[in-house]
């Protein structure tokens, strides 16, 4: 059963718990920053009016996992995407490609590792909610099943459509994924990428990489058959030369 | 061996050039010792805004696509069974060779932890596009290695292991033909992930083709600049009868090329982002005019082409394009999104020209030692047996 967050930008008061509290649960060095880093794994800014929380989305088709070339980025059935600084050989294409720019890195250290919000992988799998969601003072930041939170999503925007935007957040950006937000403004004004596709972006290298099998037989044939051509051409050239044009095929017998 | 007498030969003349190359070569070591003592932040401009600057921009990205007259070069000689430009197959592979080399080495500096590079081999994950280009460079890179085999080979009269390569040849070239257009192509694939990050100006389904091709472009201007550099090194003579229709195609794989990007440019509804004159669409122009229109048009002229100096300029200007291109996909066009300007530190750029430095040096070697030219070696070296 896959898990998630819900972020309700209208109850959120900015205190900064969930920042502090994932410091805390993932042993992240330093003070809260402004902004995410690989010391950072979440923060609350204010804008607009309201407060917006920063964390790692959690896609369902993650474009990390599906550029990581060693597999250290996995997505894990109960939703947390997770990563692991063992294989992880520091290419930085899961910082390049993230459609929500979350992963960051160690610029600072010199055998660095990537830092990203995990979800509280090892809570989670223990049936516990994250670090964050359980400091939340005002339920800002709610813990559960997926299908659950989208289910209050939808009825707290129903209930008070004056309020919401009706729009879920995460429902469809890239492809879904398990931290959901609801806002009276706009998200793009929130700093949250507004202009994601539906498609995972992982299906447009897909789309290439499952076809190089094919591709590898086709190109094989085709050069080893040109090669065929030209060396059979220059062998009959040889013949013909060799007998003056007329009687090849005799001289080669 | 007798390279104390090829040292000798050289007729060394420590000048401008040198003092150049030494103080590039101490702060190359200085940067290096940076680098791996005090982290990527401590030498570079890259940050979670921007993290793949220069070294994944030129030294990979063109580094690897420079190379690429080596395969264009070997399917023409031994597929397409034109042997009149056998002569120049063993400089391409060498560069191309050294290519690859420079690579792997800009990509020690790059990764954040270098000395796990071999976990691609063991860790896969298919649906990455960066695996598919860790597997290409291993593979192509040795398939190179053993291209160049004989050459060193003859050179110590070890006629046995050369004949057994020359044997393979056709299997070898076509082995490397399809790792290169995977490669090429990957490279391209790499920017696919994309599509809301990368300017549409550059940004296209088509990048793996468009990549394949101005690669085949490039790298015959790469071989016929390189034809001239030896020249002018060794005093040999510009092979003008060969080069002259590797112009011809360098003329083909570029318009092939031009059309595709004006096309996919078009499918985009960009053609107002250069008409706006814009910074993408100023970098745009220049990566285009130097790098399609300019080398197109005057090589489309008989006279210019077989004209030596405009000839090398054209292809001069070809391979300047081709690297702007790369500097533009993995530079310019990925700015706007990132929000920041990535501008690469003085490091950076002397890890980079520190890395082409050594690799001239080892080219200019390895012609003074090895049966390379058609001429032989730049010595006076004990002719070898005839290639097949």
């Amino acid at each position: 059963m896959s898990v998630g967050l819900l972020f309700d930008t209208t109850r959120c008061i900015g205190c900064g718990a969930c920042s502090s509290a994932c410091k805390e649960q993932n042993k992240l060095p330093g003070p809260v920053e402004e902004v995410t880093t690989a010391y950072t794994w979440t923060t609350v800014q204010p804008r607009e009016g309201v407060n917006v929380r920063k964390l790692c989305m959690h896609c369902a088709v993650p474009t990390c996992v599906s550029v990581c070339p060693v597999g250290a980025l996995q997505k894990t059935p109960e939703g947390p995407v997770v990563y692991d600084g063992e294989k992880c050989m520091g290419c930085r294409y899961c910082i390049m490609a993230c459609p929500f720019d979350v992963p960051k890195y160690q610029w600072d250290r010199p055998v660095p590792v990537v830092g990203k919000c995990i979800l509280c992988a090892g809570r989670v799998k223990e049936g516990k909610p994250t670090a964050c969601a359980e400091a939340c003072p005002v339920e800002a930041t709610i813990f559960g099943k997926r299908e659950d939170l989208i289910w209050e999503a939808r009825t707290r925007i129903r209930k008070e459509p004056d309020k919401y935007l009706n729009h879920v957040y995460g429902l469809s950006e890239a492809g879904g994924t398990s931290v959901l937000m609801v806002s009276g403004v706009p998200f793009e004004k929130l700093g949250l990428k507004a202009d994601l596709p539906n498609e995972p972006p992982a299906m447009k290298t897909w789309q290439v990489l499952s076809n190089i099998p094919d591709f590898v037989g086709v190109w094989a044939v085709f050069l080893y058959g040109v090669h065929w051509i030209t060396a059979r051409r220059e062998d009959v050239a040889k013949v013909e030369n060799h007998g003056n044009g007329r009687s090849s095929k005799e001289d080669r017998s | 061996m007798n390279t104390p007498l090829a040292l000798e030969q050289r007729r060394f003349r420590p000048g401008f050039w040198t003092a150049v190359f030494g103080i590039l070569f101490v702060a190359f070591c200085g940067v290096t010792f940076l680098r791996f003592s005090k982290g990527l932040g401590a030498v570079t401009h890259l940050s979670d805004q921007f993290p793949w600057g220069l070294w994944i921009g030129f030294d990979l990205l063109c580094g690897v696509g420079l190379a690429a007259g080596a395969f264009t070069l070997t399917a023409i000689v031994h597929l397409f069974n034109l042997k009149r430009f056998e002569p120049i197959v063993r400089p391409t592979i060498l560069t191309g060779f050294l290519g690859y080399a420079f690579v792997i080495l800009a990509l020690l500096f790059d990764l954040g932890q270098p000395w796990r590079i071999w976990h691609a081999i063991i860790y896969w994950n298919p649906h990455s596009v960066m695996f598919e280009v860790a597997w290409c460079v291993m593979l192509y890179t040795t398939v190179l290695a053993v291209e160049f085999s004989p050459v060193v080979f003859e050179r110590f009269g070890w006629h046995a292991p050369a004949r057994f390569i020359h044997g393979l040849i056709t299997p070898l070239v076509i082995l490397g033909v399809i790792l290169s257009t995977l490669h090429q192509s990957s490279l391209g694939s790499l920017y696919l992930i994309v599509p809301t990050k990368l300017h549409p100006l550059w940004y296209s389904p088509m990048l793996p083709l468009h990549f394949f091709i101005s690669a085949i472009g490039a790298g015959i201007g790469m071989v016929i600049l390189e034809s001239h550099l030896s020249r002018r090194a060794f005093h040999r003579h510009l092979e003008m009868d060969l080069l002259e229709p590797l112009a011809r195609g360098m003329v083909v794989a570029l318009g092939i090329y031009g059309l595709l990007r004006l096309e996919a440019i078009h499918r985009n509804g960009s053609f107002a982002s250069i008409l706006a004159f814009g910074y993408e669409g100023r970098m745009f122009l220049l990566e285009f005019t130097i790098g399609v229109i300019l080398p197109v048009a005057l090589m489309s002229f008989r006279r210019l082409r077989t004209h030596p100096d405009w000839l090398v300029g054209s292809a001069f200007l070809a391979v300047l394009g081709f690297v702007a291109n790369r500097l533009n996909v993995s530079i310019t066009g990925m700015e706007r999104a990132a929000g920041v300007r990535y501008i690469p530190s003085a490091m950076e750029i002397i890890v980079s020209l520190g890395l082409v430095a050594i690799g001239m040096a080892v080219f200019a070697f390895a012609v003074r030692t090895f049966h390379i030219f058609p001429e032989g070696a730049v010595q006076p070296a004990p002719r070898p047996p005839g290639r097949s």
